[in-house]
């Protein structure tokens, strides 16, 4: 049985990302402290960062979101890959990325846009966050929007936490929310 | 329903080995890997035109044959008939063969030009269209009676 060689192979996902056709390109980081990542770039920016890193589940979603030029190429995702890297390691407190936000709504948008602001090694409340973004009874609301971020750890909902201070919830589970927290020393 | 066209990823990954396989067998090993990227650098251009996503075997393998036609014509342009699939008998060209069959329904026209274009055996064709051998030779049948009638 014929196969394709791992060289030939990745030679094509170049080339095609090289044609600047593809609708976004994803790559998975197997080994982040925080576990694997699914990572998707579109040609407008960083559209996603997944903790569920196994890409065929998410394939039919992404081409619904994005269009169905899907497919897995690392060059597109290096600037990304050395972001989080830095991140992780502590050398980086500020992303310097374009976003492709397009996927959510505009509600969504709003809100994510106020927490861009919430700066390093900082935390804010959900109240808080829903009073900047209008509403201040909409602490829930505010929730549904961490909790479907498309782009967590860059967009920072890890630092939105109780109003009695306790970490509350992460759509990537607590223990991933305050091992980051830990890494800002926002929490000892 | 008509079938959605799948992410491109999944398609790729689906068929890469066979037209790797197709190609090997049809230009030999050295040239394999050149025509197997521009296959599916082509096939990605025309993606987002592809209205579902059936036959996507055929179609891919149709780029493919589509591909080495072309490059044996610009490498010896004298040895073009010899080199061309079904070259060595009446049957008409692929390139005669697409506009003719744009009419017919999808399956009956990639069993055609598979068949009369390329050179495929009817398995092979079968293997394409997702059917069986004798499926797929009924198809190419169909389609040719039904050429006669619409083109006489």
């Amino acid at each position: 049985m014929t196969r394709v060689s791992h060289e030939l192979d990745e030679r094509l996902r170049a080339a095609a990302a090289a044609t600047g056709l593809l609708d976004l390109a994803y790559d998975v980081l197997d080994d982040t402290p925080v576990g694997p990542l699914l990572v998707g770039v579109s040609d407008r920016g960083l559209a996603r960062i997944s903790f569920d890193a196994d890409p065929e589940p998410q394939l039919e979603q992404l081409a619904r979101l994005y269009g169905p030029r899907i497919l897995r190429s690392s060059r597109p995702v290096e600037r990304v890959r050395r972001e989080l890297d830095e991140y992780f390691d502590g050398r980086r407190r500020d992303f310097d990325l374009e976003l492709d936000l397009r996927a959510a709504p505009a509600y969504h948008r709003l809100v994510l846009e106020k927490l861009a602001r919430v700066g390093y090694g900082h935390t804010t409340t959900y109240g808080a966050l829903a009073a900047e973004s209008g509403n201040p009874r909409a602490a829930r609301a505010v929730g549904t929007v961490m909790n479907r971020n498309p782009v967590p750890i860059v967009l920072p909902c890890h630092r939105v936490v109780g109003a009695n201070g306790s970490l509350t919830g992460y759509g990537g589970g607590l223990d991933r929310k305050e091992w980051l927290l830990r890494l800002e020393g926002a929490i000892l | 329903m008509a079938v959605a066209v799948p992410p491109f990823e999944i398609f790729y990954d689906a068929h890469k080995d066979e037209v790797l396989a197709f190609l090997r067998k049809r230009v030999g090993r050295d040239r394999a890997d050149d025509v197997f990227q521009d296959t599916f650098l082509r096939a990605l251009r025309a993606y987002e035109r592809l209205e579902h996503g059936e036959h996507l075997r055929a179609w891919v393998l149709t780029i493919a044959s589509r591909l080495i036609v072309d490059g044996a014509r610009r490498d010896r342009p004298e040895a073009r008939l010899a080199s061309e699939p079904g070259g060595e008998d009446e049957r008409p060209a692929y390139e005669e063969l697409a506009p003719l069959t744009d009419g017919l329904p999808p399956k009956e026209r990639a069993a055609v030009v598979l068949r009369y274009g390329y050179d495929l055996d009817y398995d092979e064709i079968g293997d394409a269209l997702g059917s069986s051998e004798q499926a797929a030779r009924q198809a190419a049948s169909a389609g040719v009676r039904r050429l006669r009638k619409e083109k006489p």
